[in-house]
């Protein structure tokens, strides 16, 4: 504690709860800010986000919960279990105050579940949202008369336009002093005997014809964007063509920035690295291992930034549902939903985007599995993999048709080999309850800039605290791997072993890239796959294949430069170098290392395995637990070596 | 009757739940409740899913999740 005086302050805990799209997140960001916080539920993978009320809140502390949406009090999954905890107050610190976040525009449904709240006995109060659409529709609504109803305080809001705020924050500030508790609905108090659903429906209704007069009937705004937008035709051809803008932008708009940040941590790496030239390893430790790492958690920065800004924008408009609806079949049968499709896409350019986007499920279970399979897809760090052995094993010996056959099938095979593994997933893996798939169809609106910009920078936020500490992590713990052991003795007889070597090698191999050859030869690393070459023999595979393959685990796209350097053409060796030096090397008995086939197998392997540290360590903060990356690791790995194997076999029986 | 079998544009009545599954009990509290009129708005390109509209609610549901809810579809007024 310190000397000096502080005001004192009492924290007060104030949850928003309501449905779903009754715009309580809208509501959240409006009286919090950027200053939130989100984390897990413990033992489940749906968020709780936590901010400081703004503004001045003289002599208290105002924590703002935003709670999870809800139906009902009676939860069907465990997502929804936790949710309806937090509200009873059963789950951590007990909760001062209840805002009951309600849609007037679905009012019937909303006081439903305000029913079974202000059962509980809660201190509680209304925030009325949409009674701008309401307004647009013509209709009205007579706040007195809802607030004699529900007997609490409404406050009508207008969140993104701040209209109301000051007045449910003065709202908020009293009832925390007044704690006034709603009537029970339900139950006469000190009654355990509820009334049915219907009942409940009965008093909404009444309530909703009592206090808010409806515009006069006519097609909607909505209806009739909808009947383009949802079109048998039209419908799916817009689909086809936001989908093919997403999908652009993931992949081209974000390269450049991803340059950029790849340059600005070479400079950095550059800057610093003089100062430490000294201790070779300590320079190493922070330009390679340290700096790197930074670098490879920031390098995914763009593109989660912009898929989000996509998604945040479709959601926020309403499309996200859309495209949902006009998906579910071609997902839904084998026990996916509509929802999966963003991102599945966005996987194709990355899976680390891809992943996170899946939190757009709201059913923990297709939610799962869609994160599982999402790294089948053929993301953009396998590229280079296939170009390099297309061009040194397929075009010369086949073709172009051929060449840009393999490249077609590489991006089809892990989205082939994801249908079998969801539908065994869905069998006899997941055995959470299902969610069911009830979807609203919101009513189409501009997106709110504000939630736009703050779900980005939450995403970003979340994943480089998280995920991104862990990739730093890896970084080092595999600069280790390939760095140690490093001696003088070591060094010296590669040097002596380099200058016994006959002219026409030394011609050939410089001795820069000979000694970084036996420095990943010698590493721990290197050990490693020297260990495990007899694992790889069956698939064909030598101990630089998979040492290669070992090294990618930081990026894929690294595999290409492993290759390199096991390969004695050094790290930025030149394709067509690297394409020659890859045909012409050999087993020590002289047969030649890769056929065509061993080059199909590299690739299927590579297309299959989970060699992405950066993935695990987003599974790890999606899905809260480290039980999901290391089945996938396993699973996408066993199933890599199992289909490599088989092709290798299947290649010796044809010859 | 049941949802899936009805046309885009047909207007019905829940009539009584024959199973009560979590689709059928959340659809119930979500305001479908007995006697509810409702409206299939639209049947998605691929069959399914149907867009189901009551209660100044549009939802999104499966045709086959539905099965729990016999319905009895209504005459047109005019």
């Amino acid at each position: 504690m310190t000397a000096t005086p502080i005001v004192r302050t009492v924290l007060h805990t104030v949850a928003l709860v309501g449905n779903p799209n009754a715009g309580k997140t809208s509501l959240f960001n409006a009286l919090t800010g950027s200053q939130q916080k989100v984390a897990n539920y413990p033992g489940v993978t749906v968020e709780r986000a936590v901010g400081r009320l703004r503004g001045n809140t003289p002599g208290a502390a105002i924590e703002v919960v935003d709670v999870p949406g809800l139906y009902s009090t009676n939860a069907v999954s465990v997502d929804e279990q936790v949710a309806a905890e937090e509200i009873r107050g059963a789950a951590g610190p007990a909760l001062d105050l209840l805002v009951f976040v309600a849609d007037v525009t679905n009012l019937e449904r909303s006081l439903y579940f305000f029913s079974q709240v202000a059962d509980l006995g809660q201190p509680m109060i209304v925030a009325l949202t949409m009674t701008d659409a309401l307004a647009k529709q013509g209709g009205s609504v007579n706040i007195e008369a809802l607030s004699q109803a529900l007997g609490t305080v409404v406050v009508s809001v207008i969140s993104h336009k701040g209209v109301g705020l000051e007045d449910l924050k003065s709202a908020i500030l009293t009832a925390l002093e007044q704690k006034p508790v709603p009537p029970p609905v339900g139950k006469e108090p000190g009654s355990k005997v509820e009334i049915s659903t219907d009942e409940r429906y009965k008093w909404a209704q009444e309530v909703r014809e009592t206090s808010v007069l409806e515009g006069p009937p006519h097609r909607s705004t909505t209806e009739k964007i909808d009947a383009i937008l949802t079109h048998r035709v039209f419908g799916l051809a817009i689909f086809v063509g936001v989908m093919y803008g997403l999908f652009q932008s993931i992949y081209t708009l974000a390269a450049p920035m991803m340059d950029g940040i790849e340059w600005l941590i070479g400079q950095l790496g550059d800057a610093v690295s003089p100062s430490i030239e000294g201790i070779p390893w300590l320079q190493s430790l922070v330009v390679d291992g340290l700096i790197g790492g930074v670098g490879s958690a920031l390098v995914f920065l763009p593109q989660i930034l912009i898929l989000f800004f996509f998604i945040a924008a479709l959601e926020g408009t309403g499309y996200l549902a859309r495209s949902a609806f006009l998906m579910d079949r071609l997902l839904g049968w084998c026990g996916l939903s509509g929802r999966a499709f963003i991102p599945l896409l966005s996987s194709f350019a990355c899976a680390i985007p891809g992943i996170m986007a899946a939190r757009v499920m709201p059913d923990a279970r297709s939610r799962l599995a869609t994160i599982i399979i999402a790294p089948l897809m053929s993301c953009s760090a396998r590229l280079p993999v296939y170009i390099l052995l297309i061009g040194a094993f397929i075009e010369p010996r086949f073709g172009p048709g051929w060449a840009g056959f393999t490249l077609f099938a590489m991006h089809f095979v892990g989205l082939i080999i994801a249908i079998p593994i969801v539908l065994i997933l869905n069998r006899n893996v997941l055995k959470m309850k299902r969610l069911p798939f009830i979807m609203e169809l919101p009513r189409y609106q501009w997106p709110k800039w504000r939630d736009v910009w703050l779900s980005m920078f939450l995403r970003g936020k979340v994943f480089l605290q998280t995920a991104g500490t862990i990739i730093v992590l890896m970084s080092v713990v595999m600069w280790a791997l390939l760095y140690f052991p490093r001696d003088i003795e070591g060094e010296a007889r590669a040097k002596r072993e380099y200058s016994a070597k006959n002219a026409d090698f030394r011609e050939r191999v410089s001795e820069d890239k000979y000694l970084q050859q036996v420095h990943v030869e010698q590493s721990y690393l290197g050990r490693i796959g020297k260990g495990i070459e007899p694992v790889f023999a069956p698939a064909g595979f030598d101990w630089r294949l998979s040492t290669a393959i070992l090294c990618a685990f930081p990026a894929r796209e690294v595999v290409v430069s492993s290759i390199g350097i096991l390969f004695s053409l050094g790290s930025d060796a030149e394709e067509k170098d690297l394409q020659s030096a890859l045909s012409s090397s050999t087993w020590p008995d002289g047969r030649p290392l890769f056929t065509p086939w061993t080059a199909v197998g590299f690739m299927v392997f590579f297309a299959l395995c989970c060699q992405c540290m950066s993935t695990l360590a987003t599974v790890r903060r999606e899905t809260n637990s480290w039980k999901w990356p290391l089945f996938m690791f396993v699973y996408m790995t066993g199933l890599a070596y199992v289909a490599a194997v088989a092709i290798h076999r299947v290649s010796l029986l044809f010859g | 009757m049941k949802i899936g079998e009805l046309k885009q544009g047909a207007k019905a009545q829940v009539v009584g739940y024959c199973d009560r599954t979590d689709c059928v009990m959340r659809l119930q509290e979500m305001g479908l409740t007995l006697g509810t009129e409702f409206q299939v708005t639209k049947i998605a390109p691929l069959g399914d899913p149907i867009e189901i509209c009551f209660r100044c609610q549009r939802l999104v549901v499966r045709g086959k999740e539905c099965d729990g809810i016999e319905i009895e579809p209504m005459v047109a007024e005019q």
